[in-house]
């Protein structure tokens, strides 16, 4: 499956500075569907170059990093049930305090 | 302009003085009449010097001259401008300048009972007016509006101007801070002649300068749980233009238990972010982020940079969205979010989620009161700090530490040492000691081996001594080093010593030209 995935708000820093990925995955899961649940930890695993506790917080994502499927908040396609198809864009965006 | 036909001196000098009479008599009475004699004795002094040969004396007389009367008139600018500053703050206290004169119209707002703008005020927003979608009514609604724009820093500089030049009738600035030379890159609101002022001050006398008509009222203390309800609820708008995590929920939450709009922006490096918080329905802060982020992903431009012109981008369309909550005109940013990354020109707006049943400060079954939020601890909550002053670490005992003045002596003395530097190499290319050796924290693990071959060279020696040269650490002000040597230690290096303060202690107790950053 083909996905962009993007990071942004400083999460880059944690894949070498790279924003954007675009990435093969395939999920080793017998399910039907893939989903952000098995994408997270393939990141984390495949992506994720240094302080992998900046990304992930148990199976989820850390306070204050924001998904957007394709554009959209995670909150509304269901978070970590949020189902991936071809061609997605997936952005992880850390919150900014800055000014 | 000068002649260049052959004449004699003096009647070169009579044209040339009839010349610039002209010219001077063109640009009006009042500026020629002191001027003239001033202009003519100088070319005179010129043509003198030319005849007798001695024109690169004069010349450099002159030149001298000059210099020294621009620096007093620039100490004098300087001086002019502190007093008008004065002037109008002492001004905005109760007494106002007030440009509508027609007593049919309010003072503040520069509208009559009808609604009716002034002709100063027709004329002052006429491109707004001229506008089909904004026209008469929005600016009606504008003059009647009140923001309160809360940091008058990289946000706040551009949010403020365009707040004061638009005509919102009523405007508050929040700040504690004072204008320092290493806010002027990007907070452009103020300037040079304000350096160790307060922001609030210099922000106010330039939107006064803009627009005097707008009310400004200056709040010239930090925005805290004990304040925050009497100062927010004198105003319509909030516009949260702060730098630090637990000011972003305080400033939320307070909004929430007074049911303001918040305009929030917020920028550091070349990325900005901006959402309309708090409107209509729509989500608080708290509903996209109920838990706060580990204080180790709250970065400040102190630390990480930020280029001057992206929060000057966030602050402006934070003044574009607060107009437009004012006016009721267009939809605000509610319910999305605007993501702006300067480096590949993107500007995203993403849909986010609405607000949550379940926040603790706007949802069904935990409204946040008045008196829960005064209690609350935003800087415990968020682990961080409220003001924007940094860590200070202390995580070794006093052996393994030293003074920079004693680190100073020590070099002084000629001891036989190496000085590692644990900074970032682009804070090390900035500025550094002599003869220390860059190894940026991150990488230390890996190259340590780089210590143990300089110790046994013997490091920057200029006395021999029997005794193996000793190891210190420095960064840029005293945590990283403590970090460094901390590792250090347990890798063998028993005998590493922090440089107490980094840097800024070098700069501040030895060596006061040492750039600081």
């Amino acid at each position: 499956m083909q996905l962009t995935l993007e990071f942004g708000g400083g999460l880059e820093l944690l894949c070498d500075s790279v924003k954007i990925h675009k990435v093969n995955f395939d999920t080793q899961a017998e399910e039907e569907k893939v989903t952000m649940k098995h994408l997270l930890p393939w990141i984390r695993t495949n992506l994720i170059k240094e302080r992998p506790e900046m990304f992930m917080k148990g199976d989820s994502v850390r306070p204050g990093v924001l998904v957007l499927v394709n554009d959209c908040d995670w909150e509304l396609s269901g978070q970590l049930d949020t189902v991936l198809e071809e061609k997605d864009v997936i952005v992880f965006i850390s919150t900014l305090h800055g000014g | 302009m000068l002649p260049c036909l052959p004449l004699s001196p003096s009647k070169f000098l009579l044209t040339v003085s009839l010349a610039i009479s002209l010219f001077l008599s063109s640009l009006g009475p009042e500026k020629t009449k002191p001027r003239l004699p001033e202009q003519v004795s100088i070319v005179c002094t010129f043509m003198e010097a030319n005849g007798n040969g001695v024109m690169v004396n004069e010349a450099s007389k002159i030149k001298s001259e000059i210099e020294s009367l621009e620096a007093k008139k620039s100490q004098i600018d300087l001086r002019i401008s502190a007093l008008r500053a004065q002037l109008n703050s002492s001004n905005s206290n109760g007494v106002r300048k007030e440009q509508v004169t027609d007593s049919s119209y309010s003072p503040s707002t520069g509208l009559s009972s009808n609604g009716q703008l002034s002709a100063d005020m027709v004329y002052r927003y006429s491109r707004h007016l001229l506008l089909p979608s904004f026209g008469v009514e929005a600016q009606a609604n504008l003059l009647k509006s009140s923001v309160l724009v809360i940091g008058a820093g990289g946000l706040g500089s551009p949010a403020l101007l365009y707040l004061a030049a638009c005509g919102v009738g009523r405007m508050g600035i929040v700040d504690h801070d004072v204008v320092e030379l290493n806010n002027l890159q990007r907070q452009i609101i103020h300037t040079e002649a304000y350096i160790g002022w307060s922001k609030v001050e210099s922000a106010a006398a330039a939107c006064r300068a803009i627009n005097s008509t707008v009310q400004i009222v200056e709040h010239k203390e930090a925005f805290c749980t004990s304040n925050a309800l009497e100062i927010m609820s004198k105003y319509d708008i909030v516009v949260d233009a702060t730098d630090n995590a637990p000011s972003r929920y305080m400033i939320n939450d307070c909004c929430v238990v007074l049911g303001k709009p918040l305009i929030s922006g917020a920028a550091l490096g070349l990325e900005g972010q901006l959402t309309v918080y708090n409107y209509n329905g729509g989500p608080c802060y708290r509903c996209l982020f109920p838990t706060p982020p580990p204080t180790t992903a709250c970065q400040r431009c102190a630390d990480s940079g930020v280029l001057g012109v992206v929060p000057g981008v966030i602050g402006c369309l934070q003044a574009l969205e607060a107009i437009k909550v004012a006016t009721a005109v267009g939809e605000p940013l509610s319910r999305r979010m605007l993501l702006f990354d300067a480096l590949s020109t993107q500007i995203r707006v993403v849909k986010i989620r609405g607000r949550s049943l379940h926040c603790e400060a706007c949802g069904e079954n935990a409204i946040m009161t008045a008196q829960q939020f005064r209690n609350f601890d935003y800087e415990k909550f968020t682990q961080s700090p409220l003001s924007t002053s940094p860590l200070k670490l202390n995580l070794l005992s006093e052996d393994a530490r030293i003074t920079s003045k004693e680190y100073n002596e020590r070099i002084v003395k000629g001891e036989a040492h190496v000085l590692v530097d644990v900074r970032p190499s682009h804070h090390f290319k900035i500025v550094s000691l002599p003869n220390s050796i860059n190894i940026p924290l991150e990488n230390l693990e890996g190259r340590l081996s780089e210590i143990s071959t300089s110790l046994e060279e013997g490091g920057n020696k200029s006395v021999d001594t029997s005794e193996g040269a000793s190891l210190y650490v420095i960064c840029r002000r005293g945590n990283d080093s403590q970090r460094a040597v901390e590792f250090l230690h347990k890798m063998g290096f028993t005998t590493a010593k922090d440089i107490i303060g980094g840097l800024e202690s070098w700069a501040h107790d030895v060596d006061p030209k040492f750039p600081i950053y």
